[in-house]
């Protein structure tokens, strides 16, 4: 029972067959202010309904990754396609979640859910998306808090809506940046679990940055590890825990063992 | 386990609160104000410490408080006179806010604001601004023109700063939702920063009613007229305290009127922020 051990990047792996959603090929970052590498040559294909996770020390150029794309900012080079049309900005079919569930104080849980509608399309729009706004709410647990104001929900609710926000637009991909990771431990737990039936009842094409090991590893199909200096992919892993998964599974060798090789990979300089 | 209180249990430690900190805020008020008006009765009419041009007796001003108190309820000249200091303090907390507010916006939302505006602005204010008042007066006439422009001139700056500052308040992580999300620039300043910054532009906005009052009168000091300031510059040139003091006491609750309106207006518009209650300074 040898696993998790270094594989090439072009390992087989179960949703290989599915529709390719988003492509990334030899996309590279320079900033020029300080012409500093934050990405060099990252090739990437998410399929569709999967769940990929990158993992990596501060630096290594997982956020700037994610920013490219979101649309939030242009690579150096390379080819960044969504659904087979490049990303050149910001898109409707790009759902983002962030650390913070950044809920606008003044308006209700539901006209929160309903605000990247109401940028886009305006205020009638908004109002029409209502009632898929209650039911996404039901689909996170908070049927009974759309009429309630950001203030009044606890950090997880929060964030719970903030999926809804995030899910209003059918969004062709789900980029995650560390959404969870400013929940208590438990909360975060609960909500991974969550996470993970919200995305397979959509079918979501899910991207996760991410600081910790276990959430990727119980959430993903694929993780890939990167390090700094410059930023780029050193390594795919391919998560074959079925599924589902359950916060159980944690505590099973094969879940260690995975962990374990991460950090192995990454505790080297991590730690210096 | 239930919640009854065992009988055998005795309780070692209770928190104990000092007495001082467990008086009702209404009486704590109350018992300030008379330990004050004693001090000041004792000082006065009892011992005669202090001469009564200087300060005159709790019931000298009491009666001066009703003299003017029945002059301005009858609609003589010195409800006359309020009119024209409210009117001044209105037109100009008015114009502070429409030019304060729209500089703000320029110094917060532009990189030419804050380059090319914002330095001019932090020069003038740290001018000694009462000085322009002569040139008012040189260049609007002895009317409430000129008191109108001193006061919006010294009230104008705290809302630039404010409103500027408030644009700044909204954080990095609302900013990228609104831009991954495709926002305008337009659509970003008026449904996520100008209303996150609302607390901070309120907070301008009562520094300014502070300052229009200060404006107003200083400018009636200065230039005359009909205003409140004139009457209590000419009380006091007739060593008439008493009626200086009654006076300065009916000003303070036109100022506490505008205070209080905008800070009304802040707990209806900005309802969210449950830490920012009205009467708060600040």
């Amino acid at each position: 029972m040898t696993m998790a051990e270094p594989r090439p990047l072009t390992a087989a792996h179960p949703a290989a067959a599915a529709r390719p959603v988003y492509e990334i090929a030899r996309l590279s970052k320079t900033y020029a202010r300080n012409s500093l590498t934050a990405l060099t040559d990252v090739n990437l294909t998410l399929h569709k309904g999967e769940f990929v996770s990158v993992v990596g020390s501060s630096g290594c150029g997982k956020s700037t990754l994610l920013k490219i794309m979101s649309g939030l900012l242009p690579p150096t080079t390379g080819r960044v396609v969504l659904e087979g049309k490049p990303v050149t900005g910001p898109r409707a079919d790009i759902g983002m979640m962030f650390q913070q569930a950044t809920l606008l104080p003044w308006k209700t849980t539901a006209e929160n859910i309903v605000l990247p509608i109401e940028i886009r399309e305006g205020r009638a729009a908004a109002k029409a998306a209502l009632p898929r706004a209650l039911d996404l709410l039901k689909l996170v647990g908070l049927g009974d808090f759309a009429n309630v104001y950001p203030g009044e929900l606890s950090g997880g609710m929060a964030q719970r809506a903030s999926i809804c926000r995030m899910l209003i637009s059918n969004p062709a991909v789900l980029l995650l940046d560390e959404p969870f990771s400013a929940l208590d431990e438990l909360t975060r737990d609960f909500m991974n679990m969550e996470l993970q039936r919200i995305c397979a009842e959509q079918q979501s094409t899910a991207f996760l940055v991410t600081h910790s090991l276990a959430e990727a590893v119980i959430l993903s199909d694929r993780i890939l590890v990167m390090k700094p200096r410059p930023g780029r992919i050193v390594e795919e892993i391919v998560i074959d825990l079925p599924r589902p998964r359950t916060l159980e599974m944690i505590n099973t060798p094969r879940f260690g063992q995975i962990v374990a090789h991460i950090r192995d990979l990454l505790g080297k300089e991590a730690f210096q | 386990m239930t919640a009854n209180p065992d009988p055998n249990v005795d309780t070692v430690w209770v928190e104990k609160v000092a007495l001082i900190d467990q008086i009702p805020r209404w009486a704590a008020m109350l018992g300030l104000a008379v330990i004050v008006i004693a001090i000041w009765e004792l000082a006065t009419a009892r011992m005669g410490w202090v001469s009564p041009i200087i300060l005159p007796s709790p019931g000298e001003t009491l009666d001066d408080l009703i003299f003017v108190g029945k002059n301005l309820l009858s609609g003589g000249y010195m409800l006359e006179a309020l009119w024209t200091t409210t009117r001044t303090v209105f037109w100009a907390f008015v114009i502070a806010a429409g030019i304060g507010f729209s500089l703000g916006v320029l110094v917060g939302e532009t990189k030419f604001g804050e380059r090319a505006v914002m330095p001019y602005l932090v020069a003038i204010d740290t001018m000694p601004k009462v000085a322009f008042a002569p040139l008012f007066i040189a260049w609007l006439g002895f009317d409430i023109a000129s008191k109108v422009a001193l006061a919006a001139f010294i009230a104008t700056f705290p809302i630039v700063v404010s409103t500027a500052a408030g644009l700044y308040a909204a954080s990095e992580n609302e900013r990228m939702l609104f831009k991954s999300m495709g926002a305008s620039r337009l659509q970003t300043l008026f449904r996520l920063k100008l209303p996150t910054g609302l607390p901070h532009i309120f907070t301008g906005l009562k520094i300014a009613a502070v300052g229009v009052m200060a404006g107003a009168i200083t400018g009636e000091f200065l230039g005359g007229g009909q205003g409140f300031g004139a009457l209590i510059r000419q009380s006091a040139s007739q060593m008439d305290t008493p009626r200086v003091f009654a006076l300065i006491l009916y000003l303070s609750l036109l100022g506490l009127a505008l205070f209080f309106a905008v800070a009304w207006l802040q707990k209806r518009l900005v309802f969210w922020n449950k830490a920012d209650r009205p009467g708060g300074v600040g």
